[in-house]
Order: C-alpha cells, then structure tokens, then sequence
C-alpha cells in the first residue's frame, strides 16, 4: 500500500514538473539579450500551416535565430479560440477571434501602442482599438467584391461590367441565355459564403460612418437602406432562377474550380477568394473581380477593411519574441500579397487582381471606428436582437423564400429583422 | 532463501468483507473521478450558468435567476422547432422494425452473415462528419440517389431531395436511419443469439414456423432490449443535431431543438440562455423516458 502512495506521489510529482518545464525562458531573452524562447501561434489557414507557414518560420529564424516557432491551425478558428481565451493558454501570437468587444480587448491582449501612432505605419489600426490603443494589426487588407469570369461575360456579350443591381441581373440573364454557365453561385451550404454579402452595406452606402449610424436608426432594414438594396439583389438573384437550380447541395470547394474553368459565371467574395480561384483556373487571366453593382451619382464604392487581426496573448510568457514575430509576419512576410490582399502596411503594393478597381476609379470604403462611448454598439444590438449580422442565418431564409420554401416574401422578412433590431435597440442603447 | 511474506499491513488483517470494499472503492475511484471531472461537474456548472447572463467571455457574468427561463418559455418560437424531432421520432420505429428484422434474419442463419454483419454495422463506425458529405453527394441534384432511381425507371420520383421544404426533414431522418440502424442491429443481434438453441429446435418439433418462433420465443426474451433501445432512440431522436447540422446547417426548417441551443450559445454568445436551454431538454428527455418506464412497467403488470 506505501509502495503504491509513493509511486501515486512521484507520479504526480514528475508529472506537476514536465508541466512547468514547459513554461520555458521566463525573461523571453537569452542570457546575451537576444530575443529567444518557443511561441505558439495560432491560425485559421489549415490550407497553408504546413507550406507557406513552415517557409516563414524558416525565414523568421534566419533574423531570431533562438525562436521556435510552433502553429496550431483551426478550422473553426474564432468558435474555438474564445472558449480557449477563458484560460490562460491561447497560444502567443494569435488572430483576435470574432465576438471579443473593444473594452475587453486589454484583458485579453498585450497593447501594441497609441492608435494615432500605428496609424503612420500599418492600416486599419482602428478597427481593434479601444480608447486609442490597438491591440492587433491586420494580416491583410480585402476589398469586397464579386469575382466573375472574364471569358463568360464575353460569350455572353457583355461588354461594360454593370453598376445597378438591375444591371446585373440583366447580365446574369444574358449569361443565362447566352452560355451553359450558372450565371450565380450562393454557395449557400457553406453557410459562411451567404456572410461576405454583409461587406457591401458599405459598398451601398458608400459612408465610412455607415455602420456607426446603425446603432442610431430602428429600420436598418427597410426599403432603400443599403441592406435591403444588397440583400434584394440576392433574392432576385434566386427568386428569377438565376442561381444554382439546387443552393442547398452546393460545394465551396469545387465552386472554386467551376467559376475558374466557367461552369459558373459570378461569386460574391472577397478579394482573398481571388489567388484560391485563379489557382484551380483553366487560365488565371479568366478570373476577374468587379465591385458590388451600386452607384451613388455615378461613384462606384467598395467595402473595404482589414482581415483578421494579429495580436499577442497578453499571458504570453515571451513577448518579445511574440511581437517580433507579429511585426515580422505584418511586414516582411508577404502573406497579404501571397492571400490577394492589399499589406497591411502604409504605402504597400494594391495586388494585381485588385487593379480593375483602381482602373474604375472604385472608392475603397474602410469603416470608422464607432464615436467614443458608442464602441460595441451595433455588434451588442446584433447579438441582443440574434439578428446575425455577420451569420448566414437570414441570408439563408431569403434564399429559401426566393426559391419557395417558406410563406414568406422578401419584405416581410425585412419588416421582421426592423422589428427585432429595433426591440434589441431599446435594450442596449441608453 | 526466504520465503516472501504475503501480509500486507491493514488489508491482510481485515476481514474479507472490508477487504472485498477497499478493492472495489479503489477500483471504483478512476471511472468516479472521470464520471464527476467530465460529466457531473459540467452539468452542474450547466445549472449554474443557466441563471447567469455570460457572453462566454471574461468574468462579466450577471445573475439573473430565472430569467432565462422565462424568456424560454414566454417565447414559443424556441419550442417549435421540436416538431422536427417528429420526423426523427418516425425514422427511430422504422430503424428498430428494421434492426430488428435483419437480427433475426441474420441469426436464422444465412450465406456470408459475417459480411452482411460488418455491412450493416459500418455506417455507425463512420465519423458523422464524413456521412453527412456522403449524403449531400447522395441527395444533390443528379447526384448518387438521382441516378439510381432513373437507373431503374422511376426518372419520375426525382425530387430535389433538401431543397423541398416538405420533403428535407424525411431525407435527413433517412440519413439518420441508415447510420444508427447498425447500433440497435448489433444489440438486437447480440441478445437473439444469447437464446439457446434447443429452444428453437423444440419449437419446430412442435411445428412452429419462423414466424411463430418470433413472436414467442425471440420477442419475449429480448423484450428489456427492445425497450432499451426505443429509449435510446427516442432520446436520441428529441436531441437529433449532428446529421441536419452537418448537412444544412439547421437551414431551410431542418433546425432542431439542438442546433438551435448551439446556435444561441456560440453564434449570439448567450451562454445562460443557451444553458438554460439545455436544461429545458435535459428535463424533456428525462420526462420522455419516465413516461417511457411506466408505460412498459404497466404493460407488465
């Protein structure tokens, strides 16, 4: 019985010591001051963790040659990493996950200088700040638009990429005619592609305050706001037959080959979609990307705004080496450019696949940072009112009405989400 | 040498009877500490959070008692998604008709029943994950089903089998057939062959047929897995979520009681209400199968 308490203890004992072992370089430096320890970094690419990201650990170990760098990819990256962030152990460097509120941003990661200060040297510092601190950078910067392929709309006959939603839906009409493509992909089983619609109230409004002043109206949803003119060009999409004939067996991953070979003629995505598809194209050239068809007076706008944003785990035991790899990753790793996105550094190079939109002279529109006192504002009433701004939820009870399969017509859905934001509203905002 | 003294001190005195104690506590204590770890604490702390409003996210929780639960249940939207459970409720009696005629098939003794075995058992052993690929490939447009039914003629059944609003809930309930029936299968099986077989070989002395042999020599004694298993299924049928999760995402009215819960907790971050939730069904299932219990206990009075 001794023998086997002992054992039990000793078990314990070696166990409790291999887990402090683990804790590593306290100071985050070696003994001569260089940046040392391992990180770990969290990432959303599962795609590229073991190719592009084992090549930038390599080349980061060239410059800090005493960091080991370790990756741990998700699939559901922000559904896991919140419940992770009520420990302690949420990796060194990670993405700051969707849902965390500006006030908390500084319970959760390590302050990375006065917000009017990054704002010289990286993009969109704003857009995880919390009174006039930021907390994380974007990897990359997106544009939203659509991606269509250049060879159908020819074939198609036509000639002038359309700036009015009645525009293209006379040119997906033309496709329908004319060609044997789907003249538009929802994507809708994926359930995240029906979201990257959201991105365009902004194209609609054109206003970088846009999203800032939907935290001071009852009707966010009513006709002729940007989101009933964004999610009514879905639905005619759908209700005039212009979509797959069946949306809920669609597949992400052989869309992306169809668009690129013509089988279908035009996504809604964002700009990070552009290298994915050209890659699995029959000829990259075909792949085109045009703004959101809107125009205000002839100005044609385009949401634009940052990606995930890099952070560091305020409990990171090295920070030193945690921020060097953040600041490296942000300005010498190039994987904006390698992911079709614009770098998230001041003066950095617009990626081929975006020159159409300097050519039309497209205004990019980022969003402001809400007014002080206001942060959180509209994501609180979102959540309050389980509107789901940013989920597939009502985009998918639109497609599901336009293709007949419930009792219920576009408007009504609308005067529906007007109805819940605006008991939400009552709740939230003083 | 000497001999090895075999006392041990304290158990070796004891009498046989604390002796027989000490070992199953000890033996006991690794599966209690797992069970109260992984399951008992998480439960409770599920009836703590249902009285809390928590965004799953820091320590501003607020208490708010039975809020939650009022809110449940002043809002009947949050029941109606129960009736999909109906469909599955359907599905679960034809899967265990059909566990239980291929059991008794199998255990009368047929060509290759080993292989008919693994077949019927290996869609439980698939990971929901990959099924739920399987049968969207399965149902789409032209797809596996498609093609089938105009292999054989019946080009006219075709249907788009998920986007028809009427017909959704019936494929995903089949979807579900196909990969629990093996379970329920192996039980059933497993409890025909503890039968012994002199009891067959009197019955047809005495000129029963298979029939007769069913319904009174192998219904009567495997009757307390029948019940078993209709508990399982049902309970499993009230909180249904992976297959329509999977496969639709809850969309186009295939949301259950489940998604919905999961929805609430991780897409709207209302950890108390969708806790709150999930002791609403904990209390549903518990009421099912109590009214399950008496049922058969009346039957066998």
């Amino acid at each position: 019985m001794k023998k086997v308490l002992t054992a039990v203890v000793v078990f314990f004992v070696l166990g409790m010591g291999s887990l402090f072992a683990g804790g590593g370089d306290e100071a985050g430096r070696s003994s001569d001051g260089r940046v040392a320890g391992p990180i770990t970094v969290l990432t959303n690419r599962t795609d590229l963790v073991d190719t592009l990201f084992a090549d930038y650990a390599r080349r980061f170990n060239q410059i800090y040659p005493d960091v080991q760098v370790n990756f741990e990819a998700m699939t559901d990256y922000s559904g896991i990493v919140k419940i992770r962030m009520n420990t302690k152990d949420y990796g060194d460097v990670l993405l700051i996950p969707d849902g965390v509120t500006p006030p908390q941003l500084g319970d959760f990661f390590e302050p990375l200088g006065p917000t009017a200060e990054m704002a010289k040297k990286y993009l969109m510092p704003t857009e995880q700040a919390y009174q006039g601190t930021t907390y994380g950078i974007p990897v990359s910067v997106n544009a939203n638009g659509i991606v269509y392929n250049k060879r159908i709309f020819r074939e198609a006959g036509i000639t002038e990429l359309p700036n009015t939603p009645e525009g293209f839906l006379e040119a997906l009409e033309a496709i329908k005619a004319n060609t044997d493509a789907i003249p538009y992909y929802t994507n809708y089983a994926s359930g995240w592609a029906l979201t990257q619609w959201e991105a365009h109230r902004s194209s609609v409004a054109g206003d970088p305050d846009f999203v800032n002043s939907l935290a001071h109206t009852d009707a966010p949803f009513a006709p002729g706001e940007p989101h009933y003119i964004v999610y009514k060009l879905m639905y005619d999409i759908v209700a005039r037959g212009l979509a797959e004939a069946d949306p809920t067996t669609t597949d992400w991953e052989s869309s992306k080959a169809r668009l690129g070979n013509g089988e279908i003629a035009t996504m809604v995505l964002g700009s990070w979609a552009i290298p994915q598809i050209q890659a699995l194209a029959d000829d990259p050239s075909d792949v085109g990307y045009m703004p959101f068809p809107y125009n205000n007076n002839g100005i044609v706008s385009a949401a634009s705004g940052g990606d995930y944003k890099l952070a560091v785990n305020i409990h990171s035991k090295n920070k030193p080496a945690a921020l060097a790899w953040l600041y490296w990753f942000v300005e010498e790793s190039g994987f904006a450019k390698e992911t079709g996105g614009i770098p998230p550094v001041v003066g950095g190079e617009v990626p081929e696949s975006l020159q159409a939109f300097a050519d039309l002279g497209v205004n990019f529109v980022s969003n402001n940072p809400a007014p002080a006192g206001e942060e959180g504002w509209v994501d609180e009433i979102d959540r309050e009112g389980e509107i789901g701004l940013w989920e597939p939820n009502f985009k998918a009870r639109i497609i599901e009405a336009a293709f007949g399969a419930r009792n219920e017509t576009f408007d009504q859905i609308m005067a529906d989400l007007n109805e819940d934001w605006k008991a939400a509203r009552a709740v939230v905002t003083p | 040498m000497k001999p090895i003294k075999r006392e041990v001190p304290m158990l070796g005195t004891a009498s046989y009877k604390v002796q027989r104690r000490i070992l199953i506590g000890t033996f006991l204590l690794a599966p209690l500490a797992l069970l109260f770890v992984f399951t008992l604490l998480p439960v409770l702390n599920m009836f703590y959070y249902s009285l809390l409003e928590w965004k799953g996210l820091g320590d501003n929780t607020r208490f708010v008692g039975l809020g939650n639960y009022s809110r449940i249940f002043s809002n009947p939207e949050y029941f109606s998604v129960l009736t999909v459970s109906l469909y599955y409720l359907l599905g679960t009696f034809l899967q265990l008709a059909l566990a239980l005629f291929f059991a008794t098939l199998i255990s009368y003794g047929v060509r290759f029943r080993e292989f008919f075995k693994g077949v019927m058992f290996f869609p439980f052993l698939m990971n929901g994950v990959a099924i739920g690929f399987i049968f969207l490939y399965f149902y789409r447009p032209d797809g596996t089903l498609d093609s089938f039914l105009r292999l054989i003629g019946a080009g006219d059944a075709v249907r788009y089998w998920l986007r028809n609003p009427g017909l959704i809930n019936i494929s995903l309930a089949a979807t579900s057939v196909w990969r629990y029936m093996g379970f329920n299968f192996v039980i059933f099986l497993g409890a025909i062959q503890s039968i012994p077989g002199e009891i067959y070989d009197a019955a047809a002395i005495d000129g029963a047929n298979k029939w007769q042999q069913f319904l009174y020599i192998i219904y009567p004694s495997i009757k307390r897995i029948v019940q078993l298993n209709l508990i399982l299924a049902i309970n499993g049928a009230i909180s249904v979520f992976e297959i329509p999760y999977i496969m639709t995402g809850g969309n186009n009215g295939s949301r259950t009681f489940v998604i919905q819960t999961v929805e609430t907790a991780f897409k709207y971050n209302k950890f108390g209400l969708a806790s709150a939730m999930a002791v609403v069904l904990f209390f549903i299932v518990l009421l099912v199968t109590g009214m399950q219990n008496l049922f058969f206990k009346k039957e066998d009075q």
